[in-house]
């Protein structure tokens, strides 16, 4: 047992309404910014989104198409699995529903994939039905590049290392892929409501 | 007896603080008294680990200042405006207060009197703080190797240890010079601006006398530096780094 | 550039780890077959778990998580050049 350090508060973290903050979560006021490696920083002419894999016939758009798709304002909360929490973040974006319209598949699972090689797993009963989107704006601007600009995955109801930073693309897939951390021991799943942070939670 | 530290175990340890020094507007100075002290060489660092009453913990990494030879161990807390754990250490921590910490740390930042030299130390604005262990240790053994310490920092206010180099730089052996990067007194004759090619040129050895080199600071100093170094065509596996930065969310 | 670091910032995790000094190991990048000590990897300490990439393609070596108090390690792309014990599950 460590001794209490005396004055030590830390930063100002708060369990806020259990309602709308999952088990073992602090709110933030802050917007922390995690990385696994380098910021990417994709010129907008270079960029393009692709819905491919186990699909009949793959899509793509290039930024000033997918900018022209049907796109939505959200307002979510969203769960950090090293656990801060931060309310009422706005965003606008394309539904993920919108996106996999455009493509046939059976597939039931999906590989997100983004610039610097990161990527997460997710399955399609999580991305359908206004759960996910690729969001290319937070607070009424563009999504800064440490935030995950131009394009990031928004996936609110599961930790937000499925939300995908530097997105560029999704992958069907026959069967559930494991992505980066994933991989390397945190869960599968990721819902912060059963606290499902590790493997084996 | 609490926690006496096995050789191969890297064992979390209480110190008690003796004493505190205002270095500058920023950094501050925390002497510990650590029983269970095994002893450490002049570049290794320290895990600081924090505890909130509710159990929250915050752990950073801090180099230590103090040489070998010098009682107590002495850290140098850089406060960062929006830090976590600097403010804590240089804002509330006082004389009598405990820390719990995890150290010596590092084999690879390290210098020890017995190595051949000369000694090229190049840092930038906190990153002076296991150099300062460096040099007191070089001035405690005094081996016959010759030390230069390029320091670089905004203002001559934000030298750590501004009167203590002043006091190194008397010995025949050490040369200090100083950066300074935003501000200079009037008829500053030392550098102005960054530890670029041109202060190097004129400030370092020549490649052929192969010196050992350490830079330390933030990592974008010592990307530059490092950098600038290589181009005054210094031998890369010459250079040891040693990156600061913000840890911890 | 802000966040990243290198293998000096985790040599305290690494000595727990591994029961031992790891920053002077030189591993291999399996990637790009650049030698280096971990000292001098790339660190990204700021993320749900550690990750140490090539200083030279950025290749991710190795990957440290803590879970429950226990350290997890990596090494997806490094190749310890000597004999490395570890104390824990790798």
């Amino acid at each position: 047992m460590s001794p209490i350090s005396r004055g030590f508060l830390g930063r100002r973290r708060s369990r806020g309404d259990p309602s709308r903050v999952p088990p073992g979560q602090y709110v933030t006021d802050d917007f922390p910014v995690l990385s696994a490696g380098p910021t990417p920083h994709t010129p907008l002419p270079d960029w393009s989104f692709t819905v491919d894999g186990a699909v009949v016939k793959p899509v793509s758009w290039r930024w000033v198409e997918f900018l022209a798709l049907p796109a939505e304002h959200v307002t979510v909360d969203i769960h950090c699995v090293t656990k801060w929490s931060k309310l009422d973040t706005s965003w606008r974006g394309v539904s993920l529903e919108a996106l996999l319209k455009t493509v046939e598949t059976k597939a039931e699972y999906l590989t997100a994939w983004c610039d610097g090689g990161y990527t997460t797993n997710l399955a399609l009963d999580d991305v359908l039905d206004g759960k996910a989107w690729v969001a290319y704006e937070y607070e009424g601007g563009p999504i800064h590049p440490e935030h995950g600009g131009p394009a990031r995955l928004l996936v609110p109801h599961l930790y937000f290392w499925k939300s995908a930073k530097w997105v560029r693309g999704l992958r069907l897939t026959p069967t559930d892929e494991p992505g980066f951390w994933e991989t390397y021991g945190y869960h599968n799943h990721g819902d912060p409501w059963l606290e499902q942070r590790y493997r084996g939670d | 007896m609490a926690g006496a530290a096995l050789p191969g175990r890297l064992s979390w340890q209480l110190g008690r603080v003796v004493d505190t020094i205002e270095e500058t507007r920023r950094a501050k100075s925390l002497v510990l008294d650590l029983p269970n002290w095994q002893g450490h060489r002049a570049g290794q660092h320290v895990d600081i680990r924090l505890t909130a009453d509710d159990g929250y913990q915050a752990q950073r990494g801090y180099s230590i200042a103090s040489a070998p030879e010098d009682d107590g161990v002495m850290l140098t807390v850089d406060r960062l405006e929006r830090g976590e754990v600097s403010p804590y250490l240089t804002d509330v921590i006082e004389q009598g207060d405990e820390l719990e910490l995890r150290g010596p740390i590092g084999g690879y930042f390290v210098w020890d009197a017995s190595q051949s030299g000369p000694l090229l130390l190049i840092s930038g604005g906190s990153g002076i703080v296991p150099l300062r262990a460096m040099l007191r240790h070089w001035a405690a053994a005094r081996p016959a190797v010759e030390v230069r310490l390029l320091h670089s920092a905004r203002s001559l206010d934000d030298v750590i240890y501004r009167d203590e180099l002043m006091r190194l730089a008397a010995f025949e052996e050490v040369d200090v010079r100083i950066a300074l990067t935003r501000a200079w007194p009037d008829g500053w004759r030392g550098h102005r601006g960054r530890v670029d090619r041109d202060f190097l040129d004129g400030a370092a050895w020549p490649p052929r006398d192969q010196p050992h080199i350490y830079v330390c600071g933030p990592t974008a100093f010592v990307e530059a530096a490092t950098a600038a170094l290589v181009e005054t065509g210094q031998q890369p596996n010459t250079i040891k780094t040693e990156r600061f930065g913000p840890t911890g969310n | 550039m802000t966040y990243v670091l290198d293998g000096n910032a985790i040599a305290g995790d690494l000595f727990a780890a591994f029961g031992h000094e790891m920053t002077t190991v030189v591993g291999r990048c399996r990637n790009c077959g650049t030698a280096s000590p971990v000292a001098e990897l790339c660190v990204y300490a700021r993320a749900p778990g550690t990750v140490a990439r090539c200083s030279t393609c950025h290749a991710v070596v190795m990957v440290l998580v803590t879970i429950g108090g226990e350290y997890h390690i990596h090494l997806p792309a490094y190749e310890f050049m000597e004999e490395v014990q570890s104390s824990c599950e790798l």
